[in-house]
């Protein structure tokens, strides 16, 4: 490995978070951003060619080193980490409305639950998942909520784009103009499934 | 959640069908479960029956505490009704009553959908740990400050004189004695019949002394036992005993 390499390790090895290209190009001030990328490239080849028991991931917008899935039940039976709790089917719906729709307001989520939404959007704040982006210009400009960086790391996803595509689901879906789901889509939902 | 303490009940009288209350996020997943049970499809709902079947769902599984369930409960009844209603083959402006409640169950079944998604990448992502996590450090506490002893000083004179001062009010007995000056005057008259203000007040009079006499002499002349009299503008004032009263 390069000595651009190994600094670019140490420093990723010390951070509890991932960190981002422009982040660790602040290492050194004679490595630009490609730099930084060949390197990154040259930590993960390294991990992967001497199949080391951690990988290198790219997480939430960065980099993050991460113990490969097949170790995941020694480490825990062992108890030196634990896995993160999984989310309620309240809390990751509510996540889901919100990554299509954000910045969405809690009526908004509430209406296409069907539910009231008030405890989860509070947990999911505390959780750091989701936070107020905005206020809308509605009636009593109520708080408009997007997903964190936090959010894309526990799902383990890059960035938003991660997202599952319209052409992915069952039910044809576009990102952010998503939900509208008009009576000729339904229809042709049906004829599509008969 | 909106549903209560879950026990496990059998709904219906169909084999096997055990619904987990816990399971349920909501009315519209309630909903989703009643039609993929009976393998309906969601674009053409039996209104009738699937509000039946939805209203006693939500009695047996004692769900009708929970108001959003009571609301999806009211609107299929009222589809219920508004399907119940006749209309004529021709009528072409006729708006299915449902499409509102099919568009919202598909919205919903997307969510779903992504919510599944969403669930088995948190599981893949959990299967694998980064570094323990660090607490952010504490808050320091804000720096020191600099000041010499003069610039304190100083805030603290600031600070002592911004104090205010306590208010005070010293109350005194009532000093003034109508009634000793009343009996003064009352014997000057008998000797002398007619006196001068300045007779009237006595040696070395105090401001409490004129106030004094000067109060006597207007209750005297009130009850008519002297007369004041001034016999020119700016002359000095002359009391005399009211003949009347000597008479008396």
């Amino acid at each position: 490995m390069t000595p651009l390499a190994q600094l670019l390790e140490a420093a990723l090895f010390s951070a509890c978070r991932p960190l981002t290209v422009e982040e660790l190009s602040t290492l050194d001030q004679d490595a630009t951003l490609a730099d930084v990328r060949v390197a990154l490239e040259q930590v993960r080849e390294h991990y992967d060619f001497e199949q080391h028991g951690v990988e290198l991931l790219e997480l939430a917008g960065g980099y993050q080193i991460l113990t490969r899935p097949i170790h995941a039940a020694a480490i825990e039976r062992a108890q030196f980490s634990v896995r993160t709790p999984k989310l309620t089917a309240a809390a990751l719906e509510t996540l889901a409305v919100i990554s299509y729709r954000q910045p969405v307001g809690r009526a908004e989520i509430e209406e296409i639950r069907g539910v009231s939404a008030g405890g989860v959007l509070r947990s999911l704040q505390e959780r750091g998942l989701i936070e107020v982006v905005g206020r809308s210009e509605g009636l009593g400009r109520p708080l408009l909520y997007g997903t964190t960086p936090l959010f894309l790391e526990l799902l383990g996803m890059r960035d938003l784009a991660d997202l599952p595509r319209s052409d992915e689901l069952t039910i044809a879906l576009q990102p952010h103009r998503a939900l509208a789901v008009g009576m000729d889509d339904a229809a042709a939902y049906v004829e599509a499934e008969s | 959640m909106t549903a209560p303490e879950a026990p496990t009940t059998a709904l219906g009288a169909g084999p096997g069908f055990v619904v987990q209350l816990d399971a349920f996020s909501g009315p519209l997943d309630l909903l989703l479960h009643l039609l993929r049970d009976e393998q309906l499809e969601i674009a053409d709902i039996p209104i009738a029956r699937i509000a039946d079947q939805f209203l006693q769902a939500v009695h047996e599984l004692g769900l009708n505490q929970a108001a959003d369930y009571l609301d999806m409960a009211s609107r299929l009844v009222r589809l219920k009704a508004q399907m119940l209603l006749p209309r004529h083959f021709e009528d072409d402006g006729w708006e299915d009553p449902r499409a509102e409640l099919v568009r919202r169950l598909l919205e919903y079944q997307q969510i779903r959908e992504i919510a599944v998604w969403m669930g088995r990448s948190a599981e893949r992502r959990a299967e694998q740990f980064a570094r323990g996590y660090l607490p952010a450090p504490p808050e320091l506490p804000p720096p020191p400050l600099t000041l010499d002893l003069m610039v304190l000083l100083q805030a603290v004179e600031r600070v002592i004189s911004a104090i205010p001062s306590p208010v005070l009010h010293r109350v005194v007995a009532r000093p003034l004695d109508v009634e000793s000056a009343t009996r003064r005057i009352e014997a000057l008259l008998e000797q002398h019949g007619e006196i001068a203000w300045l007779d009237a007040l006595g040696p070395r009079p105090t401001i409490v002394d004129v106030l004094s006499t000067l109060l006597a002499l207007l209750e005297l002349a009130k009850r008519g036992s002297l007369r004041l009299l001034q016999p020119a503008p700016f002359s000095p004032m002359v009391i005399a005993r009211d003949p009347a009263c000597t008479t008396a």
